[in-house]
């Protein structure tokens, strides 16, 4: 009953192999983007959201409300089938000449994202005594320069474990970018299974793929957070 | 240099600052006091706008701040504000806190606001504290590097919230003695306190503050020996002599 002949060496040597390996490139570049532009997007949308101007945090809140609470799945239909119709042809021609799928890709992941990293550092900030932001406005710094020279940096901190969380969620998540026919990590093991059958080895590859950059991601943010955030110490 | 002209203020219902007239000189003390809940840190910190007044006018340094055309980050860079907390930057080394807004609001070369933070950690009796950082000094120590970091903006006037409200009663001396050297050199202060031996000694004029309205405002011999409203002699009796 149980004769299945494993064969490691589909996706270990070979063609692929090749596969797999492109496929692990193309998800490493389109998390790594995505996460920078997330992280920046997200500390935009989190100042917008903490701002005393009402209107930027009512654009905010809806930003939140749409992207926290509509399935990414849809949201990377949306800027694939959706946004060239909206998107004024200039921005169009130029997503065009970058390979489409894949911009359509970051631009769902960075936005889904960008909504969980905004609320991780607005709480985050929030945690920061208010006495701080007013012993850096009666110094004479503006609202933005004490967030950036008094308040972030303490506040870096606490953000840094969630926004682990995010980062790793954003690189599992982009294997549903694979739908939209971005050739990454589960679109290649797809691939290898469609012409070899051999589904076991493919996805067992993708799923030590997967854990091994979580993994990397996870240890390269406690060491930043160990060796370079430890020194400034806190209260 | 603070002229209050019928001010007042609102938290939500409650009347905190009720038609408040003062008038600080350039180099005058004035300490504030009055019971909790007086109002006296909301009149404080509305000088430096932390708290925004409702009605009536305040120039402060010649700027209107009822004007919304005032830059009032301008305005803050020139008046010293000491805290009750003291409100230390904990993620920064002493100097940095001295020389962070020296540095970036009034782009002084680093060079030249470390020499600057360095005498004035000299004249509060730190600098061997310099590269410490605020959660190992004691709470008098803190304020003493408050107080030198507000000095460091060369500012006109400085404030004082309560500044030695949250200090064990063995580090009080420490701080007042810094506050009565900086009043010696001329500064225009405004110090909210309950230390009524530094206001008799170093202060120009008391105003006493009760429910948001300034009962009294007097020298403070005049204001200890003799005071003229009820409010301020029940006042004066529990301050000093809490036991009785």
């Amino acid at each position: 009953m149980f004769n299945y002949q494993f064969d490691w060496a589909i996706v270990t040597s070979g063609k692929y192999f090749d596969w797999i390996v492109s496929g692990t490139i193309t998800t490493i570049q389109i998390s790594a983007v995505s996460i920078v532009l997330a992280f920046l997007l997200g500390l935009v949308v989190a100042v917008m959201r903490m701002s005393g101007f009402t209107p930027s945090r009512w654009a905010a809140l809806v930003f939140l409300e749409f992207t926290r609470n509509t399935p990414l799945l849809v949201q990377i239909f949306f800027w694939y089938f959706g946004s060239y119709k909206i998107l004024p042809t200039v921005v169009n021609d130029w997503l065009g000449t970058l390979n489409f799928e894949f911009a359509a890709g970051v631009i769902a992941l960075t936005i889904y994202t960008s909504a969980f990293i905004a609320e991780d550092i607005r709480s985050g900030i929030r945690s920061i005594p208010k006495e701080q932001m007013e012993a850096a406005r009666s110094a004479g710094f503006s609202y933005l320069r004490s967030m950036q020279y008094i308040i972030l940096p303490q506040a870096i901190r606490i953000i840094i474990p969630p926004l682990i969380n995010q980062f790793l969620n954003l690189t599992k998540n982009s294997s549903l970018a694979m739908t939209i026919g971005v050739a990454e990590l589960t679109y290649q093991a797809r691939q290898v299974e469609s012409y070899t059958f051999k589904g076991y080895e493919a996805f067992t590859a993708a799923t030590l793929v997967y854990l091994a950059m979580s993994l990397v991601i996870a240890i390269a943010v406690n060491f930043y957070n160990k060796y370079v955030l430890t020194p400034v110490r806190g209260r | 240099m603070i002229r209050f002209s019928g001010v007042h203020k609102w938290f939500r219902k409650l009347h905190v600052l009720n038609d408040v007239n003062l008038h600080v000189h350039q180099g005058e003390v004035v300490v504030v006091c009055g019971p909790s809940g007086s109002g006296k840190s909301t009149l404080i910190r509305t000088i430096n706008q932390l708290e925004p007044i409702d009605r009536g006018s305040l120039i402060v340094d010649g700027m209107d701040l009822s004007d919304r055309k005032t830059d009032i980050n301008k305005l803050r860079a020139e008046i010293g504000f000491v805290f009750q907390q003291f409100n230390l930057y904990p993620h920064l080394s002493v100097l940095k806190n001295i020389t962070l807004a020296p540095i970036k609001v009034r782009n002084i070369p680093k060079k030249e606001a470390e020499e600057t933070a360095t005498s004035l950690l000299e004249r509060v009796g730190l600098v061997e504290k310099r590269d410490a950082y605020p959660a190992q000094l004691s709470g008098g120590q803190q304020q003493r590097v408050a107080i030198a970091r507000s000095l460091a903006m060369k500012p006109k006037i400085m404030l004082f919230d309560e500044p030695t409200s949250a200090l064990d009663p063995e580090m009080i001396g420490e701080v007042l003695q810094v506050m009565q050297d900086l009043a010696k050199t001329g500064m225009t202060m405004v110090v909210v306190t309950h230390e009524m031996g530094f206001a008799s000694e170093v202060a120009h004029r008391i105003a006493f503050i009760d429910n948001g309205i300034i009962l009294e405002e007097a020298k403070p011999a005049d204001f200890f020996k003799n005071p003229q409203h009820e409010r301020a002699q029940q006042f004066l009796k529990q301050v000093l002599s809490p036991m009785h």
